[in-house]
């Protein structure tokens, strides 16, 4: 699929901070199914970009701004050219080992909730795919998608408890309950075309890979109960939600901050002839 | 009862009959002291350290959150040729624990040559992922290591623990010192002893050769997580008197990449900063966003190679217990040599046999956590309470991985000074490895630790163990 994304991340800060430090991992890589064609992060004010490679490959972008704003807008925005793989990721350009990816995190640890999941899971019949996607099924068909339920802390401990959360939850439980079977797991945000026709959302998307011996990094949606497909974009991936979160920010100074995120995904010829026709 | 066997550094297997060989000036220096008058000694020295304001926060004990280590001014001497010896073995450690991180971080060739398994390291809590791929300013990663030794004999070293991340303690060498010299002068006449005092001048060296590359008079600067720290003491100590600016988190800012310092004369570009916090706290956008300590954007000026961390971000991989176990085959892959100094028969409880061998032994073993320090939360078998043994077998059964168990070592003794009077107190040794662009330094001398109480084998600080001034004697002794 072409798929055109445009991504806005709108401040409002009630007094300006005098300055702004945000990391950014915003930008994909291509890999074989993944063609990024063009890619730019625009910023609405005098600020200064550094691109850096962390070490799960992620690209990072530093942005500083050293005088007070009262608003700030970062725009990101590209092409990329998708296939559908089934979910199997192969040629990232910079990998570490799956061995990284077995160890709990704060944000994953186990308890009751993802031990009774994962003892479900190995229960499944078949090889590891099929439990696997049957982990995947089950988490879209029993879990409740609550963008009110939750917060960016949760751990997945705690959604699984409850039965619900918001992609990034569904993300922690799939990934909590991979490495408590034993398999290597690790947290991915990017971003989805949605077939239902909603081209614009609130926020970027995210999922878990699986790493699966004879097929490598396997990526499931649990929030969709299916392997990703041309549909999907892939950005940054880590440990947890920590490490591939698409912004970490600081600012010195400064009262409340509002926040307005956008994220429109579409089919680029689609929107080529939208703007053609107006 | 393991004193009763234990190897005395002073009187040697002889029970307080004959001094060990260059000992000789210490034994009669301590028959003739009246014992008065080492009492009025030991006395002014616990005053003058509490006047000096050293104290050390004992975590878990809300009674006495601050309080001084006790100082004992008995010292623990080295002869000329066992200190080279160590020196030599200390440089070898080191070598290769640098050498290791830059693989870990880098090609992983020992992973993937099997001569280590690949689980404990990538597995590891304390492999720094996101640092992967980053080599640091000429390649130095632990510029400053602690090695915790302990004896059980004459030639009898052993290596304990490698501390790689920010070891502590370099303080009270110096402030032991200090103290010697003006409790007991006479001895500095009696014996040849090597200075301690060039430390801060070395460490000084040390970080100005691995600034990054840029024009001429780096600025380092010592990073502290403030005054509530149990080693703020050593900060700002250090920081004194190295004649650099003692920083905390908020007094830096980082702009495109490069780290500033904030002052009143203006903004300072920092090259190197001696970071006294750990990993998880340098960088709220990076690692643990709730940290308060570190400075927004520090590993992106790390990244970017503009400034140097020491010791790196990561360096934790190369002290954990687990890793502990293989560094002899870490020391043979990287030096191609066979180990100068030796490692404590450890079993890992992670492997089946292992954990069999420990549970069955558990009374004569010392157990630790992998990722524990300072003592917490270690049994030492022998001396263990029933209960105590009960509680660690079942947490053994429960998470084997969590746990290495190694022989409960007769630990040397050396005497000290206690309520009934001078009586044998078993040591360890931690001596402090720098590493800069221009090679090693090693200062002769080190921190010795003595736990205090009879028959104990636990000298950390936190568990009540105090420390003792460590004396190397000058390889050419005066009036030979």
């Amino acid at each position: 699929m072409h798929l055109s994304i445009h991504y806005t991340t709108a401040y409002h800060y009630e007094d300006p901070p005098r300055r702004i430090v945000q990391l950014l991992r915003v930008t994909p890589a291509s890999f074989a199914g993944q063609s990024v064609l063009d890619w730019r992060i625009d910023v609405d004010c005098d600020a200064k970009l550094r691109e850096h490679q962390d070490g799960y490959g992620n690209i990072v972008q530093m942005l500083y701004i050293d005088r007070p704003m009262s608003s700030l807008a970062v725009s990101v925005a590209g092409r990329v050219l998708t296939e559908d793989r089934a979910g199997i990721i192969q040629g990232l350009p910079h990998d570490l080992p799956p061995g990284v990816f077995i160890r709990p995190t704060p944000l994953t640890a186990p308890g009751p909730a993802i031990d009774r999941l994962a003892r479900w899971t190995t229960r499944r019949a078949g090889p590891v795919l099929d439990k696997l996607h049957a982990l995947a099924t089950r988490l879209h068909s029993e879990f409740q998608f609550d963008t009110q339920a939750t917060a960016v802390d949760t751990t997945a401990e705690q959604a699984c408890d409850a039965g619900h959360g918001v992609c990034q939850d569904f993300a922690h439980v799939m990934i909590a309950t991979v490495r408590r079977i034993g398999l290597p797991a690790r947290y991915v945000s990017g971003h989805l075309f949605r077939r239902d026709g909603a081209l614009v959302q609130e926020a970027g998307h995210a999922w878990a890979e699986a790493w699966i011996e004879d097929l490598g990094w396997t990526a499931f949606d649990p929030v969709n109960g299916i392997c990703t497909d041309d549909a999907y974009v892939r950005v940054a991936s880590g440990l947890d939600y920590r490490d591939a979160a698409p912004v970490a920010g600081a600012r010195a100074g400064g009262g409340a901050e509002e926040l307005k995120v956008e994220v429109r995904v579409d089919r680029a010829m689609r929107q080529a002839q939208a703007q053609s026709q107006n | 009862m393991v004193a009763a066997g234990a190897f005395d550094e002073l009187w040697g297997a002889s029970r307080n009959r004959a001094p060990r060989a260059g000992f000789e000036a210490l034994a009669a220096w301590l028959r003739d002291l009246p014992p008065a008058e080492l009492d009025r000694r030991q006395q002014a020295a616990e005053a003058a350290f509490r006047s000096l304001g050293i104290t050390f926060a004992v975590y878990g004990d809300e009674q006495a959150a601050e309080r001084i280590i006790p100082f004992d001014i008995i010292p623990r001497i080295f002869t000329s040729g066992e200190w080279a010896a160590l020196a030599a073995g200390l440089e070898q450690r080191v070598r290769a624990i640098n050498a290791f991180l830059d693989d870990v971080y880098g090609e992983r060739r020992i992973l993937a040559d099997g001569a280590i398994p690949a689980d404990i390291v990538l597995g590891n809590a304390q492999y720094c992922a996101p640092c992967a791929g980053m080599r640091p300013p000429h390649g130095i990663h632990a510029h400053i290591c602690g090695i915790d030794m302990v004896r059980t004999g004459p030639d009898d070293f052993w290596v304990l623990e490698d501390n790689a991340r920010t070891p502590s303690g370099v303080s009270y060498m110096l402030e032991n010192r200090e103290a010697m010299l003006r409790l007991c002068p006479e001895l500095f006449e009696l014996l040849d002893v090597e200075p301690v005092d060039s430390y801060p001048e070395l460490l000084r060296d040390t970080l100005h050769s691995v600034a990054p590359a840029r024009a001429k008079g780096a600025v380092c600067v010592l990073l502290t997580p403030g005054h509530h720290n149990s080693a703020y003491y050593e900060h700002s100590f250090l920081a004194d008197n190295m004649g650099i600016e003692l920083v905390e988190g908020s007094d830096l800012e980082v702009d495109d990449d490069i780290v500033w310092m904030r002052t009143i004369d203006g903004p300072v570009r920092v090259d190197v900063i001696y970071r006294r916090i750990d990993d998880a706290f340098l960088d709220p956008l990076f690692f643990r966003p709730d940290s308060l300590l570190g400075v927004p954007g520090l590993l992106a000026a790390y990244l970017a190679g503009n400034v140097t961390l020491v010791n790196a971000p990561g360096t934790g991989i190369a002290d954990d217990k687990a890793i502990y176990s293989y560094m002899p085959e870490i020391v043979r892959y990287y030096t191609g040599e066979e180990p100068k100094l030796r490692n404590v028969e450890t079993w890992r409880c992670r492997e089946r046999d292992a954990l069999r061998y420990t549970l069955d032994h558990l009374e004569e073993l010392v157990v630790k956590p992998v990722d524990g320090s300072g003592g917490y939360g270690m049994l030492v078998g022998p001396t263990a309470p029933r209960a105590d043994l009960e509680r660690f077998r079942a947490m053994l059964k429960a998470e084997p991985h969590r746990y290495i168990a190694q022989p409960t070592l007769a630990l040397s003794t050396v005497p000290t000074f206690t309520e009934r009077g001078v009586a044998p107190r078993h040591v360890d040794f931690r001596p402090f490895v720098l590493t800069g662009a221009d090679g090693f330094r090693i200062v002769p001398g080190g921190l010795t630790r003595v736990a205090l109480r009879e028959g104990s084998l636990v000298v950390n600080s936190s568990q009540g163990g105090g420390t003792k001034d460590s004396f190397i004697l000058s390889p050419t002794p005066q009036g030979g």
